[in-house]
């Protein structure tokens, strides 16, 4: 017992120290890159003088050295204050806070989508390697792999919104009726099966070659020809014998995905004007907004270590060899 | 049934093509109340307090809200706006504006001339550059009673009125910001002003929705029951949107021009590009004359030849815009059409580029420059490549350079380039946006759109300094005049193009562009045929 939390306690001094070097990583990243915000700020009034570019300068403490500034940073970071915004004049965790679930809404649905659909299109197709099913599903998995997001999320809109009119093009519900309960659940659904569809067509091409390549190997182990051999029916072999192993590359792998997830979701939120963090990440890379942009890149950093987190977990429940091996 | 669901409905069946069938009739006479406009804005505005920000979106949204004294017809003369007169002094140094007696605040206050001095003495100079230049010229502002405002100018200023337009001078209301800190005043967030329109609700990332004030001073005023802004960041999600009819009004560069001449041709969209005369945009390349080749006047006036700036209207700005002569827009007042025009002639550019002793090298190239490519979207790249091949065929070799919003604004700022296009706007009047370009005093390190090429020419300076301060009109056109015969002949710029915005809408509005800015005035008199 004592053992475990120890365990647990330098596991989370091990977060604390990852998230720290992480802050200062991206803080001088930003940093690195050319371009005044001030003079953004100022520039895009269309008319600017010294004034407004000192008077922009000092609001945000610009005017000081960079280690005086990572300071600061740090110290804000460490007692959980992400700053303010230079452009939107708000903190930056109600900014994140605002655009979070709306980006967790989308990617987490189009995650457990590409991934059951994804697995299940993998299991079919290596159970039949070589014949049709297996053809036509691997064939389209390279395809949706291939194809840019942002194209095929147009095409979407184009064939279901422009042309056939059953699907709103963009946007996160309708504006207007001030819907609530089942109307609004129904009403941001239907907003949603475009982004959703576009985001976890590709992620589901992945899962699907994974799962393939994952339930090939498997077939072959010793294990399944022995279930085989007492006789077992197919659908028993599979459920009881394949799956579960087979699942495991694909959760591990889909664990480190989740990240990218995120930043795929920029494309997606650009594309469907959905309200999400991955445009706000967007607009601060343009307007150079510092806080926000490194506020995003802390809760994306453990955002991430939570996944991996969970991953852990998830694999330790599918193979409790693994949680015994510590 | 509207028309569009109709239209979907016959699509559906597959009854109609894409042409739609036009069901609209038009009403004989007279405003409707009711409808509700959806425009695309973008990018999303940082705040809608017009005295805090300046930003074009901001402007947008911000001029339904806020108001200023006056408004401006397409010919650029004054209106009224919150003035319902005004006079000027014989001498040119005193104007008295009488206010709207009846104008509220949308918090039910009464808006007086109060407003209008702390504006002009106290919020504007501190949050506003243009504002700060424009009435630094002030000797006093004053209130002579609760509906009177009286400017004294320290010596005369030709367009003292076109100060008062609404992106110039936002009025706002001193009881919510006099004594406060003004940037992190808590209306900020919830602007309150004078507008036909007062601000609902803003859900960052997707919409802004503003709603009819019904104690707006114009009875029956505003027709319209809500205006809602969304925020759509994709370019070709903007064009489907106007296209599948989500939104209803689409502005400035919402529509990327190659999906302008296909937009326009929708049988329920209606196109126009008035209502930027105001600004009046003027595109050109940006010569660093402090770097050679571009310090010699026979190289810039090489570059204008090699150009043809005709091919570069129709092939590749669609039509949205026109030839330029020089450093004045024809929609500008004191244009000349009488100067030096540079027609296109590689052959004189050619000779010029001969006589200045630049020599093709062994490779056959003169010279080597880099192109700073504009970061506004993909038509400015296919503008700099035919930047390209066409300095090309004179032995001009043109390097381009991509970069983000940012990185250009700093490095034009710093004077870190060697050619670049940028666009300016006018604003109404040489003296408030042409001389800021050319004069010697405007060479400001670090300073986006100032003189950032750095020309410097004591004759012109002279010449836009008495200019300004000139009473009569006709001695303020000869002054102009020559200062463009000895621009165009000098050539600091290389102006290329008078840019045409492309505004497009639903049919069935009406009335959104009476004046000369637009998109970006209140829209208190547009009305929807239901």
């Amino acid at each position: 017992m004592y053992q475990a939390i120890a365990a647990a306690a330098a596991r989370l001094v091990k977060i604390a120290v990852m998230i720290l070097v992480i802050a200062t990583f991206n803080f001088l990243l930003v940093h690195a890159a050319p371009g005044d915000p001030a003079a953004v700020i100022a520039g895009q009034s269309g008319a600017s003088d010294e004034k407004l570019i000192a008077q922009i300068r000092a609001e945000y403490g610009l005017d000081q050295p960079l280690h005086v500034q990572l300071t600061d940073y740090l110290a804000k970071v460490a007692s959980f204050d992400l700053g303010y915004s230079y452009r939107q004049r708000q903190p930056v965790s109600v900014l994140i806070g605002e655009r979070l679930p709306a980006t967790l809404l989308l990617t987490v649905t189009a995650f457990l989508l590409a991934l059951a659909i994804g697995s299940l299109l993998g299991t079919l197709a290596g159970m039949r390697a070589g014949r049709w099913t297996d053809t036509v599903i691997s064939v389209l998995a390279l395809l949706f792999y291939a194809m840019p997001v942002f194209w095929l999320g147009l095409m979407l809109v184009l064939i279901f919104s422009v042309q056939l009119g059953w699907l709103p093009a963009f946007g996160f519900a309708t504006i207007g009726p001030n819907l609530t309960g089942l109307d609004l659940v129904l009403d941001v659904a239907t907003h949603m099966i475009l982004p959703v569809t576009t985001l976890a067509a590709i992620y589901l091409a992945i899962y699907a070659r994974l799962m393939r390549a994952s339930i090939i190997e498997v077939e072959h182990q010793d294990y399944v020809k022995t279930a085989r051999a007492k006789g077992a029916s197919r659908g028993r072999i599979i459920r009881h014998h394949m799956l579960r192993n087979a699942l495991l590359p694909v959760i591990t792998f889909a664990g480190v995905q989740a990240g990218a997830l995120i930043g795929g979701s920029v494309v997606v939120e650009t594309v469907f004007a959905w309200p999400g963090l991955g445009r706000l990440t967007f607009d601060a890379v343009m307007q150079r907004d510092y806080p926000v942009l490194l506020g995003i890149f802390l809760v994306m950093s453990v955002l991430v270590i939570a996944i991996n987190l969970l991953t852990d977990l998830i694999t330790r429940i599918i193979d409790p060899r693994l949680a015994r091996a510590g | 049934m509207n028309r569009r669901d109709f239209n979907k409905l016959m699509l559906m069946a597959g009854i109609v093509g894409s042409t739609g069938i036009p069901l609209g009739i038009r009403r004989a006479a007279g405003q409707t109340r009711g409808g509700t406009l959806d425009v695309i804005i973008q990018p999303e505005p940082p705040v809608l307090v017009a005295a805090i920000n300046q930003q074009a979106p901001t402007l947008t949204v911000a001029g339904k809200i806020y108001q200023s004294l006056l408004k401006f017809n397409f010919d650029q003369t004054p209106r009224p706006g919150l003035a319902k007169s005004w006079e000027m002094s014989d001498d040119g140094l005193t104007y008295t504006f009488h206010l709207e007696e009846t104008v509220k605040w949308h918090d039910g206050t009464p808006f007086t001339a109060d407003d209008v001095v702390f504006s002009t003495t106290k919020i504007l100079p501190e949050t506003h550059a243009r504002a700060r230049g424009n009435f630094a010229r002030c000797d006093s502002i004053t209130a002579a009673d609760a509906h009177t405002v009286v400017f004294k100018l320290k010596e005369p200023f030709g367009p003292f009125l076109q100060c008062f337009e609404m992106s110039s001078c936002p009025i706002m209301p001193k009881h919510l910001y006099e004594g406060t800190d003004y940037r992190n005043n808590p209306h900020n967030a919830k602007p309150i002003g004078t507008g036909p329109w007062k601000f609902a609700e803003w859900e960052r990332g997707s919409h802004i929705r503003l709603v009819r004030n019904d104690d707006y001073y114009k009875p029956g005023q505003p027709y319209l029951d809500e205006i809602i802004y969304r925020i759509v960041p994709d370019a070709a999600s903007r064009a489907l949107a106007l296209e599948n009819g989500t939104v209803d009004l689409t502005q400035w560069g919402d529509v990327e021009m190659f999906d302008v001449p296909r937009l326009k041709q929708l049988p329920h969209v209606e196109f126009t590009t008035r209502g930027y005369e105001f600004y009046a945009p003027l595109l050109w390349l940006e010569f660093n004359n402090r770097i050679k080749p571009m310090d010699d006047k026979r190289f810039r006036q090489a570059v204008m030849h090699a150009i043809d700036k005709d091919f570069l209207v129709r092939k590749v700005l669609f039509g949205l815009a026109r030839p330029a002569t020089g450093p004045m827009s024809k929609a500008t007042k004191f244009y000349d059409p009488k100067v030096k025009i540079y027609d296109f002639n590689p052959a004189k550019a050619i000779a010029l580029l001969d006589e200045m002793g630049l020599k093709p090298g062994a490779d056959g190239k003169r010279a080597k420059i880099t192109y700073l490519v504009p970061p506004y979207g993909e038509v400015w790249m296919r503008f700099a490549e035919y930047i390209r091949q066409a300095l090309s065929k004179v032995g001009i070799e043109v390097v381009l350079e991509a970069i983000d919003v940012a990185g250009w604004a700093t490095r034009v700022g710093n004077w870190d380039f060697e050619v670049t296009a940028p666009w300016l706007y006018q604003f109404g009047d040489p003296a408030l946006g042409v001389s800021r370009t050319y004069i010697s005093s405007n060479i400001r390190k670090g300073v986006l759109f100032s003189n950032t090429s750095g020309y410097s020419n004591p004759k012109v300076d002279t010449l836009f300094a008495e200019a300004a301060v000139a009473v009569d009109p006709a001695k303020r056109q000869a002054l102009y005049s020559e200062v463009q015969r000895l621009l165009v002949e000098e050539v600091p710029v290389g102006w290329l193009v008078e840019l045409d915005f492309p505004t497009m809408y639903d049919k069935r509005f009406h009335d959104l562009v009476v004046s000369a800015i637009g998109v970006n005035d209140d829209f208190d008199q547009a009305w929807y045929e239901g």
